[in-house]
Parts: C-alpha cells; structure tokens; sequence
C-alpha cells in the first residue's frame, strides 16, 4: 500500500537552517547536514532544501551545502530556490538533487517546467506553488510572497500539470508559520483538480493536524520544517500516531 | 573482486548509486564504454525517465550486456533498467528491451494518481530470496514510475497501487527492481549489500 509522505524541509540561509514566520522573522536552526542525518535516522520519508533567501535576493542555492546533505542521505532530496535556468537545475542535480523544485521561474516562464520535465524527467521537477486565499478563490504569489502572480491556484495547478511538473508542493501562505493547521480546502481543492502528487505545506503545529491534512485535506505527502527541528514532535511518535488512525506510513523498526 | 560496473547511457542519477554503494563498502564505477563490463563483478542498469531513453543502449552495449550474461555475472535493472530487461514497453512501442525476461510493460491503470510516487510496501512471493535478506514483510521502497511490469512468474516480490505489479524480478543471476534502492533507505541499502554479496558468489539465487 502506498504509504502517506513526511517530508522534512531545510530552508536554508547562509548555509545555515532557519525557519520563518509568514516569510519573516527567521530563528537559526541548525547545521543542514546535522538535520538531514539526523531526520534519516529518524525515519522521515523525504528532504527539501529550499533557498528561501535565493528568489528575492537573486542568490543561488548554496551547492556546497546540497553537496554535503546529499552525502549522508539515502532518501529522496528535493532541491529548491534560485532555479531559474536549466544551467542552474543541473548545477543543484549534479551536486546531488534528486528532484527540483522551481516556484517564480516557472511563474515567469512556463515553458521552463516542459524543458526540465524533458531533461530530467517529470518525476524530477516539483513545481512550487504559494497560495492565499482571496474572497471565494486562492490566487498566486510569486517571489516570496510579495507580488501577485496568477489569479487562481487551481487553474496555475492543473496548468503545471499539462507542462510536465511531476508533483505540486503546495504552500498555504495564510497557515505558513502559524502552526495552526494545514489550509486543508487549499490542499483537497488542487488535489482533487489534478493527478499529480500535492505536497501540503504551512501551518503544522501538531500531530492531529498531519492526520486531518491526510484526511479532509486529501494531501499525499505533507511537509513540515520547525515542528521537526526542534524536535517537539519526533518522526517516529508522529508516523505511530498517525499509523494508530489508519493513515498508511512507512514505520522503521 | 573486480568492481561492479555501472551503465552509463545517460539516464539516471548514478551518482546516487554509486553513494548508496559505497556506503554498504562495495566497489563501484561508472562504466562509460561497453567494454569495461568485460572484466565487471556485476553489473547495474540504473534508469529513470522515458523507456525511449533505452534506445541510446547500443548493439555495443547490447551484446556486452548479453555476454555478461552468458557469463553468470549477477546483473541488477533499477527502475527504467528493470523495464528495459523485459521484451518492450508500451511507453515506446518501438524500443526494443533486452529481452531477457518474457513481456512487455504497461501503463498503471486504476483509480490513482500516475504516476506512482512514494513509498509502497513489498509483498514477496515464493521462495525466498538472497536478495530480499533482512528486507521485512511489508517493508516499504521509494517508487516513481508511470509504467510497471506486471506479475509474471519470475517476480519475487509484487506491490499494488491501482493494480499489482512486479516490484522485483529474477531468473538466476539476472535481477530487476521496480523501486529505487539507493533512494529506499535502510532497506533499499541492504538490497544493494545483499546484491554485491551475489557477485562474491557463484550461487543462483533466486
């Protein structure tokens, strides 16, 4: 049975991890790989480092720090921010990334999704989407969340799809950092919208909101960053509770 | 013992075959030309992406590949390597596989998302096998893939999503994995330790 996916996200800064409040407000977390062995010993289904400074400030993810997270890790790794070219999707893939997540490159230029999916496979190219809710709708913002990019999140959705991306890694601008919950009618209405994986991501707080973004939220994997680094929730406890309310998780014993 | 040699034909992330195999202490290289598999211990077919993609495995690589076979050098198919030991695939319908296993690969069908992506548990069949050692009952391996083998007779281990489908494959000393061991973490390792032992050996073991 395919399992449910807890994914671990590194944002990283400096070469540093830290994780922000609603984009802002960043608190040092660690060393990347420190985090990442730690979370393979642990039993986390999945990496994503993200550049979260890279896109605003123009700066490309630090390949020196993919490099040394990938080391160690025998799990999937997602590598995302600063990607605006194919030259930059290889760089990040040569020194260890197994997928590539790209967010306001695709944004302002669509036909780059196509020509990784071409390259790399779609399996390789995770297409990042920051949504907030607007009236009835959620629309699309772009670099870091300070200008607005598409009207509707369902229609860019179904669009990366027809592209080539090969999962959409969702993220709930208004639950980001709140550690209030997943925005759970975000997530079920692009899950339900595509046939790709959708990544659910901002707002775990707790346990309980893992398993209601599995649920309701009809999410296929969920990725979360503070609550793991600083360990209030071990990997471990949260996939035996989730796996206690028959969400299929891949347990290590 | 001679390194195992890894094929080089453009798909693929070898570099993380190469890393998982260095990390359970076996000695692995990039093969760029057929003719480093003349002395290979074993031999890997990585693979991700297109079955079209296989169309670059030339009749030079081809024909090396086969006299390995010959040979009894243990052979490993990951994911698109695997599909490519069968006779052909949907996928491209005029890319010729190996041939080394009967059938053809199909397209996932069901009530799912496709492609197939995650960790899905392994349910094995038969008799058990060397290359499934300390590998659990209902152990779970990383998949991403659109097309599958289905159930034939030489699967060994089968996984369902949508329908059930040949996670692991094996006649002798020729092996194919749907999933990716070097992204399948402790499990994942312990296939690849447990196929480096095969070359050690002169066993059938499956």
């Amino acid at each position: 049975m395919l399992t449910k996916r807890l994914i671990a996200c590194l944002d990283v800064r400096d070469g540093r991890v830290v994780k922000g409040v609603n984009f802002a407000g960043l608190r040092d977390a660690g060393d990347p790989a420190e985090l990442a062995a730690r979370y393979n010993r642990d039993g986390i289904d999945e990496l994503v480092v993200l550049d979260i400074s890279a896109t605003l400030e123009g700066r490309r993810a630090t390949l020196k720090t993919i490099a040394a997270v990938s080391r160690t890790l025998f799990i999937p790794l997602t590598v995302g921010g600063g990607i605006r070219s194919i030259d930059d999707a290889r760089a990040v893939v040569d020194a260890g990334a197994d997928k590539i997540a790209i967010n306001s490159a695709a944004l302002d230029e669509p036909p780059l999704i196509t020509e990784l999916a071409r390259l790399y496979g779609s399996q390789a190219v995770v297409v990042a989407i920051d949504a907030r809710r607007r009236g009835d709708r959620f629309e699309v913002l772009s670099r870091s969340a300070t200008m607005h990019a598409r009207p509707d999140a369902i229609e860019w959705a179904r669009e990366v799809e027809a592209r080539g991306a090969g999962e959409i890694l969702l993220t709930s601008i208004d639950a980001d950092g709140t550690r209030a919950g997943f925005d759970c009618d975000l997530t079920a209405a692009v899950s339900a919208a595509v046939n790709i994986p959708v990544i659910a991501s901002g707002g775990a707080g707790e346990p309980a909101h893992f398993a209601e973004v599995f649920g309701r939220g009809r999410a296929d994997a969920a990725l979360a960053a503070s609550v793991f680094h600083y360990a209030e929730h071990s990997v471990g406890d949260l996939k035996r509770f989730l796996a206690a309310r028959g969400i299929p998780m891949r347990l290590i014993w | 013992m001679p390194p195992i040699q890894i094929v080089d034909y453009g798909a693929g992330n070898l570099a993380s075959v190469l890393k998982a195999f260095a990390a359970v202490g076996a000695d692995a290289r990039i093969a760029a030309t057929p003719n480093a598999l003349d002395s290979a211990g074993a031999i890997v077919v990585p693979g991700v992406g297109h079955f079209g993609v296989t169309g670059t495995l030339s009749e030079a690589w081809r024909s090396s590949i086969r006299a390995a076979i010959t040979a009894r050098t243990p052979l490993l198919g990951i994911c698109l390597g695997m599909q490519w030991l069968m006779s052909g695939s949907d996928e491209a319908p005029d890319t010729a596989g190996l041939g080394v296993f009967p059938g053809r690969c199909v397209r996932l069908g069901g009530a799912v998302k496709v492609p197939h992506v995650g960790w899905n548990t392994l349910e094995t069949r038969g008799e058990s096998c060397p290359l499934l050692d300390g590998i659990g009952a209902g152990a779970a391996a990383y998949f991403t893939h659109t097309y599958a083998v289905p159930v034939i007779d030489e699967a060994i281990a089968t996984t369902t999503y949508g329908q059930t489908f040949a996670a692991v494959i094996a006649i002798d000393r020729i092996l194919g994995v749907q999933f990716h061991p070097e992204k399948s973490g402790s499990a994942g390792l312990r296939l690849l330790a447990n196929f480096a032992r095969l070359a050690r050996t002169t066993n059938s073991p499956c």
